[in-house]
């Protein structure tokens, strides 16, 4: 097992980690920023170092100085939970060049699976059904382009490759706006990412998202935890996640799961990953792999009950999983509600001090979360501050609990989006289940 | 027992004022006391092989909380601007670069921060006298602890 780790992330996260480290016996280092000295986690950790002042560039995302903070302090591998450097290729190389245990896959991997491009190539190998799209990049050809997008068929969506988690896309309904379309997502990606990059898929109108969680060790053992439904999403964020996927047959679930399992194997996947999909008509179009914990992790681990951040620990210490596929069985449902600190209406940021905060609790709720009474939610980060799951033999059952915790809730001093939440778990079509991608953005009027 | 291990914990005694010394290394043990002294409670030390910077190591956390002190008064502190390993001379063998008590023009190199086995020299950015160094040489440093104090003229 590690003896001591870095965990180079802040927050929710950190905190989930810094857990798992403390019941595996692993030694803990907080690294932090100039702002973040009084997180919980840090409290909490063996060791803490200041890594840099606040802006995140400077901090959690400055390769050498969280390198160097592994190196003052002997650890002997790095956690990078998720966001900042957890998918950074050349950050993972360097840390493993450095002498560390990276807590996620192979460098190479990371970097095969990151451009989406490359990716839907090695899933389309797989066998995995990809997008109708332009399986490449777009060139500069004026009617190569018109061409391509009338083979997929309107509407179309046009797609930056270095993008992801939901920018450096844009929706072209006709062939009178797709030249200039491309052009505008180009200049995006190209200041966004460096990297002007854009392919062309189709878009689809009425699909949900569903994604795979799987874990891979270092022995040729991977399986699959069941599927999420993550469909609740405003500007392709998410919003609410739950697992199983409402209506998903165990038939279609193990078909797909032994799918991505296939495709781990031909990549030599190492670790936890998630493959998002977009279901509709009954069929899985595959749009990106995520190599890291994700932040909906929770839902999986209470249906299925692994602990996925200690099989990434026990996976980076070399050890074979503690799971066989015969092992996982999905029992009952869970639903994770985000909040983050900001304007339930207008979802402007709310950062400041937690005046009052109450959590809820009960049989089937869980809460994971870094902040406490008395905190300061700083402006420089994302705006999550915590997760509230409830988890029960039925999808209405943890329905109810959910609504149940948000009312038990209090988080006073700063806006959250909690009243956001209480609205739709009392969402009739939500309460039904399997509304899709574009509900809640229609819903909220935004578009 | 090696004769040399246990003439080196009866130099340890001397210098220290314990009264009392028991280590066990495997089946074998030694008791070294001082001999007339007062009546001690016995402690058992564990004598781990020494190592200086593991023990500063732990303290990295609480540094900068002992140190910032409040020597604000007293000058400018320069405080670490990266993560890494203080060093104050440019190699073992050399002298600091700098000594308490020395004028400092801007531009002039303090020390050095090694952070990923590239040696940062870490210069002045004011005049004045240096009054204090507050970290010692192969001592980890974090972003923005304190290292040396300026009073500027």
């Amino acid at each position: 097992m590690l003896e001591k780790i870095v965990i180079a992330n802040r927050g929710e996260i950190a905190l989930r980690i810094l857990r798992a480290c403390k019941e595996l016996g692993i030694k803990t280092v907080a690294t932090y920023s100039v702002a973040d000295r009084e997180q919980k986690h840090v409290y909490l950790a063996d060791e803490s170092v200041c890594i840099g002042p606040a802006t995140s560039i400077d901090s959690y995302l400055n390769i050498p100085a969280v390198i160097s903070a592994a190196e003052v302090t002997d650890a002997v591998g790095i956690h990078p939970g998720y966001g900042f450097l957890s998918e950074n290729a050349d950050f993972a190389e360097r840390v493993e060049q450095s002498g560390f245990t990276f807590v996620g896959p192979k460098a190479e991997t990371i970097r095969v699976m990151g451009d989406k491009v490359s990716a839907i190539k090695v899933m389309k190998k797989a066998g995995i059904l990809c997008v109708p799209g332009s399986d490449g990049p777009l060139g500069d050809d004026s009617k190569q382009l018109m061409k391509t997008a009338k083979e997929i068929g309107y509407p179309i969506i046009i797609k930056a490759a270095g993008g992801g988690g939901g920018r450096g896309m844009r929706v072209v309904y006709s062939e009178a706006t797709l030249l200039k379309s491309i052009t505008l997502t180009r200049a995006e990606a190209a200041s966004s990412f460096g990297n002007d990059i854009v392919y062309m898929e189709k878009f689809l109108e009425h699909p949900r998202h569903i994604e795979i969680q799987i874990l891979a060790d270092e022995h040729g053992n991977v399986i699959y935890l069941a599927e999420r439904d993550c469909s609740m999403q405003r500007r392709h964020q998410k919003v609410i996640e739950e697992a199983p996927a409402p209506g998903l047959s165990e038939k279609t679930r193990k078909k797909i799961g032994e799918l991505c399992v296939k495709a781990c194997k031909t990549i030599s996947y190492r670790g936890a990953g998630t493959f998002e999909f977009l279901y509709e008509n009954e069929e899985f179009y595959f749009i990106e792999m995520n190599t890291r914990i994700q932040v909906e992790h929770p839902v999986t681990e209470m249906i299925t009950g692994v602990d996925i951040v200690k099989e990434q620990l026990r996976v980076a210490s070399g050890d074979p999983l503690n799971y066989k596929q015969a092992d996982i069985k999905v029992r009952g449902h869970a639903i994770e509600c985000r909040i983050n600190a900001e304007d339930p209406e207008t979802f402007l940021p709310s950062p400041g001090t937690i005046e009052h905060y109450h959590p809820p609790g009960g049989f089937g709720i869980r809460v994971d979360t870094h902040v406490y009474q008395g905190y300061k939610v700083p402006p420089y980060y994302d705006s999550m501050i915590g997760k509230l799951i409830a988890h029960a033999e039925t999808r209405e059952l943890a329905l109810s609990r959910l609504s149940m915790a948000l009312s038990e809730i209090v988080i006073d001093g700063i806006k959250t989006n909690i009243p956001l939440h209480q609205n739709l778990v009392q969402d009739t079509a939500f309460a039904a289940g399997g509304t899709d991608i574009h509900y809640l953005e229609n819903k909220l009027g935004i578009k | 027992m090696d004769i040399r291990k246990v003439k080196k914990l009866i130099e340890l005694l001397e210098e220290s004022g314990i009264a009392e010394i028991e280590i066990h290394e495997g089946e074998e043990s030694v008791r070294i006391s001082r001999g007339g002294s007062a009546p001690l409670p016995q402690t058992m030390v564990n004598v781990p092989p020494v190592d200086a910077s593991s023990s500063l190591k732990t303290q990295l956390s609480t540094n900068e909380n002992s140190s910032s002190g409040d020597y604000s008064n007293e000058g400018e502190v320069i405080t670490a601007p990266m993560v890494g390993i203080f060093y104050s001379s440019p190699s073992p063998d050399q002298p600091p670069f700098v000594n308490k008590g020395q004028n400092i023009k801007i531009g002039d190199v303090l020390c050095i921060i090694e952070a990923m086995k590239i040696m940062n020299q870490i210069e002045a950015d004011i005049d004045g006298k240096l009054v204090r160094i507050l970290v010692e040489n192969g001592d980890p440093v974090e972003y923005g602890q304190p290292l040396f104090v300026i009073a500027q003229s």
